[in-house]
């Protein structure tokens, strides 16, 4: 009986481990509850609608050189002829094609959502790691800093700095990546407060494993995927303000992207509207995708924080 | 408390002087001469230099920056040199403007966004509840100021219901409550526009808040003694989660007053949108770092009350850490 009992234990420990937030070393049983999450993931319509749109993006994005060839800034055609066969969505004020400039705009995008999203992640995991494993003095300081940072304007400050430094891709990801990590850094440091805490890093603990390996072995791996889908979120609305930037004419100007082909479309809304119709989709299709597979990815791992939206 | 919020007051303190140095090295580290572009570009070094010392620019940076606080724990904001007056009296001229539009989208956003995430709640997964979280998901996603464009294309220039752009028709030179209409009138797109992108939050928050509140027992024990669902509906869980949307109305404020600068934008309406960008162009240091602090002030402050909010009705919030 008792050594039945102890037989069947690995198994529902490796599954309840795996659905929880502390998740155990790779094991056989750890691969069947991934596989068990997968469908749990793949039967949220939510899922599958963002990962469908998530990957529309990324592949236009990658594809940009067969989709479409030419320059989104040489001249195809006559200024502002409507939607026609030869160019689907249209020529704008200078006969570039429309078509080409929202897929090359794609890899604009892209390139800006994931690195402000990568480079918040790193920022709020180091702060909420660092605050969380240490304590004391250097945690109050941490957390304050982290307090300031959200109450930073983010769009006005993004605003003016892209303004004073110059316009350009650099600028305007390193200010939206410094002033977006505060959720990040809070749900990194609870989730290294909490595994800390654990017996079974006590117990390494006591048995002589340094901190460093505590923090690599067991802290950072039960903490990183919260982290990471948390950080999926911050996709969608640096999408957002770097259109609204490039929007207000402070964009990169050697780049094309959907906010600058809407600034020039600005002036012609009179005369062609299908040169602000299709970038606007475009954006509002690109970060319905991944705000969606950001939603999912949070439903999965942060169900307390469902709430915290992406927009900003 | 009396001495929660003493305490609450003095910890936002640091905050705000974190945000006014934050700006103001973010601002002076920036290249561009404030006084080349005041004075143009080919003026005469002794000229430039007198104007430099008049303002004290000629002092080391970190002294300036000491000057500019000291001045900050007075209550001065900073001189725009270009206006000749002081930033926050600039500011203060185009902020009703702004809030023009924004009071009143805030308020029809609440009270849609409210009733409809109330409604959604007590029918989770019916129709409507699905067709109002589709529509939360894509006020989500689309930029206000593309449907600024899509709105002013549609019912400005399609339909011609609208006017397209601007605050009032100065040709029509009308008077009184004929000029107010007039107004109103340019309001609606703006607004409409605005609270196509206020209200996904707060239905959002409203709907969760108003589920969790309806798991709980005393909802339980008031439909036991036999209240019906609309009563308990109304009178226990949705003032039970005003809470979270209070706060979330507060904590959006930064990202309210981005998107009606976007909106200001698009329809030519003069606030502090167009005051902003033009500073930005005259390198007036004043006027930014003052509406850049001003804005996280209003953060703080919006953070604040809805702390002091909590603790108020929440004791447990007070006597914790």
């Amino acid at each position: 009986m008792a050594l039945e009992r102890r037989a069947a234990e690995p198994v529902t420990l490796g599954e309840r481990v795996a659905s929880g937030p502390a998740r155990g070393r790779p094991g056989r049983s750890d691969a069947r509850a991934a596989r068990g999450s997968w469908k749990r993931f793949a039967s949220s319509p939510v899922a599958v609608v963002g990962l469908v749109l998530t990957a529309l993006f990324v592949l236009v994005a990658a594809l940009t050189s067969f989709i479409a060839p030419t320059d989104p800034f040489s001249f195809a055609g006559t200024p502002f002829e409507p939607p026609s066969a030869k160019h689907w969505l249209g020529t704008d004020d200078l006969g570039r094609d429309v078509l080409a400039g929202v897929v090359h705009g794609a890899r604009t995008s892209l390139l800006v959502g994931v690195a402000v999203a990568g480079a918040s992640l790193v920022i709020g995991t180091v702060v909420g790691g660092v605050a969380g494993f240490a304590g004391g003095k250097v945690d109050d300081l941490l957390m304050r800093l982290t307090e300031l940072s959200q109450v930073l304007p983010r769009f006005f400050l993004a605003l003016t700095v892209v303004a004073l430094f110059g316009p350009g891709l650099t600028n305007m990801v390193l200010v939206l990546a410094l002033t977006s990590w505060e959720l990040t850094a809070r749900v990194a440091r609870s989730g290294v407060l909490a595994v800390k805490e654990l017996e079974y890093v006590t117990a390494a603990e006591a048995l002589g494993s340094s901190p460093w390996r505590n923090l690599r072995t067991h802290v950072l791996p039960n903490t990183i995927a919260p982290v990471v889908a948390l950080a999926s979120l911050q996709v969608g609305g640096a999408i957002l303000i770097e259109a609204s930037l490039s929007f207000l004419g402070l964009g990169d100007p050697n780049v094309i992207s959907w906010g600058y082909m809407l600034n020039n479309a600005q002036s012609f809304v009179r005369r062609a509207w299908w040169m602000s119709v299709f970038p606007g989709l475009a954006i509002a299709v690109a970060v319905l995708g991944v705000n969606l597979l950001g939603d999912a990815l949070n439903d999965f791992w942060n169900p307390r924080s469902r709430s915290a939206g992406a927009s900003g | 408390m009396v001495r929660y919020t003493v305490r609450r007051l003095l910890q936002a303190v640091p905050l705000v002087f974190g945000a006014a140095v934050v700006t103001w090295i973010l601002i002076h580290a920036a290249p561009g001469d404030p006084i080349v572009a005041l004075a143009g570009e080919d003026g005469d070094a002794g000229y430039y230099a007198m104007m430099r010392e008049r303002f004290g620019l000629d002092r080391p940076l970190h002294e300036q920056l000491f000057v500019y606080l000291g001045r900050l724990a007075q209550g001065d904001l900073g001189f725009s040199y270009r206006q000749n007056r002081s930033a926050v009296s600039v500011i203060l001229d185009q902020l009703p403007a702004t809030l023009l539009l924004m009071v009143p989208a805030l308020a029809v956003a609440s009270v849609i966004g409210i009733s409809v995430g109330t409604v959604a709640a007590a029918r989770k997964n019916s129709a409507l509840d699905n067709t109002a979280r589709t529509a939360t998901l894509l006020g989500h996603a689309v930029p206000v100021f593309w449907l600024s464009q899509v709105l002013l294309l549609l019912f400005a220039l399609r339909f011609d219901w609208f006017p397209v752009q601007g605050r009032s028709d100065a040709r029509a030179g009308y008077e009184g409550f004929r000029a107010l209409l007039d107004v109103g009138h340019h309001m609606v797109l703006p607004i409409a526009a605005l609270v196509t992108v206020y209200v996904p939050p707060i239905m959002r928050v409203t709907r969760a808040a108003v589920i969790e509140n309806l798991d709980e027992m005393y909802i339980r024990a008031a439909r036991a003694r036999g209240q019906s669902r609309r009563r308990v509906l109304i009178r226990h869980a949705l003032p039970n989660a005003m809470l979270p949307i209070v706060t979330v109305i507060g904590s959006q404020i930064g990202f309210m007053f981005a998107g009606s600068v976007l909106v200001e934008t698009v329809f030519a309406w003069p606030g502090l949108g167009r005051l902003l960008l033009s500073a930005i162009l005259a390198r007036d240091f004043a006027i930014i770092t003052a509406m850049l602090l001003m804005l996280s002030v209003t953060i703080i402050l919006m953070n604040l009350i809805t702390d002091l909010v909590y603790s108020l009705l929440d004791p447990r919030v007070r006597h914790g850490t």
